[in-house]
């Protein structure tokens, strides 16, 4: 089975959408499960409520909001467009937005719990060497935290490519442009001759989801393995 | 080197209430698990920040709580050798001992070279902690907070969580770097062997705070140990003078007479630290003959304890030693012992400490 141009274009689309929705939620995600991890304030409770909200939320809604705030005339939207340049409304850089946001909690909660197990004590040895917080933080915590971290990329990945309420809602269905695989799979199945194509990209939605369990699985085990400690021709 | 240490601090219901100094070579933190002997370490090191007083090294206040100085671990370059190794588990050897140097000027070659010699460790330097026994754990820590070119260097019962055999690999190791390297050492244990074996001076902790500071050979000897559950005795330095390896004895003379021992791995002219236990004594007001004991020393009676639990500590001088010999109330009675009186101490055990590098 080899992929029509219409196919390959929809792929692409939808991996990069993926792609840099996790790129740029990463460095947050890391930052708040940190905080969540490790400090205690006021209306943390609340917070965390916050960024676990897009879990809960009916996409749509997440959508809406997404277009209330980040669509043309939105108050961030307007900012982000004079101050960067970057528009999101009817772009493919809106669908990264919604996958990122979609994709948030999985991968916050994923760090954080990879946070949440770290041997503190390591990190008291590393200052006792003469690491500042921020060198303990690089050097240990974060590199300890790894296997977490893959997996909460996986996870933020794979919610991307499924994306489908929150996008078609802020983005709406553009070919070329915000056509993501789902939003493509929908679109066929609301055609009278689409059947086939639906079932096409249905299988190459299997087949990358499949790919992406079994690559995270593989460096996931690597990770876990390298933070345990252990020689890599360690026998098992 | 100085290290001056005065603080309180609260934790939970414990009160830590601690004040000692401390000078070169190798200072024992000494007394029951629970004493609070980690938590005086973890505040000279900066992870714990008492309520009150003051940490001075070498005249540098590294923490006073009336000016409000409380300089951050990372640059109070204090070595830190963990009961646990904490080594990090995602280096492997050679990167857990170049950490530090991450963070300095870097090590030179040669200090590396010199540490990884001493500690035996080359061998091991690809290797990932994981997969070290607990003694290779241990001398890898060891290095790793030596090549932060620290100041002062603590150990927290880094032979704890070690069998006996490892546990006697590590402490040559300790040994040898306490010789070699000249860095002053806080050396927290519970284990008499350990602290009279390795230390000069002795902090001996009991509940929080400090029950006595001194000499480890006053210290370690000294009766009032037994307050704080320990065994009383007496720790004499002595020199081998005479090896009989037809019947494995030694002869080692000390300042007031000699004593004969067995087992003793160590050269003729060697100085080594002997233990006598004061339940291993026993005393005679005449030379017992047709005895099996080798060792009967003369001496004079200093003092007889007060009364605990049926027994008695009973002091005798011999020249510039004081042994001590815990008998029952009845038998000092019986004996008529008075401060003054010439007595014969027999000597049923000796373990023997070696010390090596006191020249």
């Amino acid at each position: 089975m080899s992929l029509t141009a219409e196919e390959w274009e929809i792929l692409q689309l939808s991996l990069r959408v993926s792609f840099w929705s996790v790129l740029v939620s990463l460095p947050f995600a890391i930052a708040v499960a940190y905080l969540l991890a490790r400090a205690n304030f006021p209306g943390k409770t609340l917070f965390d409520a916050t960024v676990h909200l897009p879990l809960v939320l009916p996409p749509v809604v997440v959508g809406y909001f997404l277009l209330l705030l980040f669509g043309r005339r939105g108050p961030l939207g307007g900012l982000l467009e004079e101050w960067f340049g970057i528009v999101f409304a009817f772009r493919w850089t809106g669908a990264a937005l919604a996958a990122g946001v979609m994709g948030f909690p999985l991968m916050v909660r994923a760090v954080r719990l990879s946070f949440e197990t770290i041997d503190r004590r390591l990190e008291a040895a590393a200052s006792t060497l003469g690491a500042g917080r921020i060198a303990v933080f690089a050097t240990v915590t974060l590199p300890l935290a790894l296997p977490g971290i893959i997996t909460g990329i996986l996870l933020s990945f794979a919610r991307g490519l499924g994306e489908f309420g929150a996008t078609i809602t802020f983005v709406s269905n553009i070919p070329g442009e915000t056509r993501t695989l789902p939003l493509a799979i929908y679109t066929f199945t609301q055609t009278p001759t689409g059947d086939e194509a639906a079932l096409r990209l249905s299988l190459i939605a299997v087949l990358l989801s499949l790919a992406a369990l079994y690559i995270s699985e593989v460096l996931v085990r690597r990770a876990t393995k390298r933070v345990m400690g252990d020689d890599a021709d360690s026998r098992h | 080197m100085t290290l001056t240490v005065d603080i309180e601090h609260k934790l939970g219901a414990f009160q830590l209430k601690t004040a000692f100094e401390a000078g070169e070579g190798v200072t024992a933190l000494f007394g029951r698990s629970g004493a609070g002997k980690t938590s005086v370490v973890n505040a000279i090191a900066g992870i714990l920040h008492p309520d009150r007083g003051r940490i001075v090294i070498n005249g540098e206040p590294v923490f006073d709580s009336e000016h409000g100085i409380d300089v951050p671990t990372p640059r109070r370059r204090i070595g830190y050798v963990f009961q646990e190794g904490r080594l990090f588990p995602h280096l492997n050897v050679q990167q857990n001992l170049r950490y530090a140097g991450l963070f300095s000027r870097g090590t030179p070659p040669s200090e590396f070279a010199h540490v990884v010699e001493l500690l035996g460790l080359k061998d091991l330097l690809d290797r990932r902690p994981g997969n070290l026994s607990g003694g290779e754990k241990q001398r890898v820590a060891i290095g790793r907070a030596l090549l932060s070119r620290p100041r002062l260097l603590l150990l927290d019962e880094p032979l704890a969580s070690l069998d006996a055999h490892r546990k006697s690999e590590v402490l040559q190791y300790i040994e040898l770097m306490r010789d070699e390297i000249k860095i002053p050492i806080v050396y927290v244990s519970h284990a008499v062997e350990e602290v009279v074996r390795l230390a000069d001076t002795v902090v001996l902790i009991t509940a929080g705070e400090v029950a006595a500071v001194g000499a480890a050979e006053d210290v370690m000897g000294h009766s009032d140990l037994r307050t704080a559950a320990f065994e009383g005795g007496a720790v004499i330095d002595a020199k081998v003078v005479e090896q009989d390896m037809q019947h494995d004895l030694a002869t080692l003379a000390f300042d007031g007479g000699t004593l004969v021992v067995t087992n003793v791995d160590a050269l003729i002219g060697e100085p080594v630290r002997v233990r006598i236990r004061a339940r291993d004594v026993s005393i005679a007001l005449k030379r017992p003959e047709a005895i099996s004991i080798q060792n009967i020393l003369a001496g004079t009676l200093r003092e007889v304890s007060a009364e605990r639990s049926g027994a008695v500590d009973v002091s005798v001088a011999i020249g510039a030693v004081t042994l001590r010999s815990r008998i029952t109330v009845r038998s000092a009675q019986q004996l008529g012992l008075a401060p003054g009186l010439e007595v014969y101490a027999l000597i049923k055990a000796v373990s023997l400490d070696r010390r090596s590098g006191m020249g």
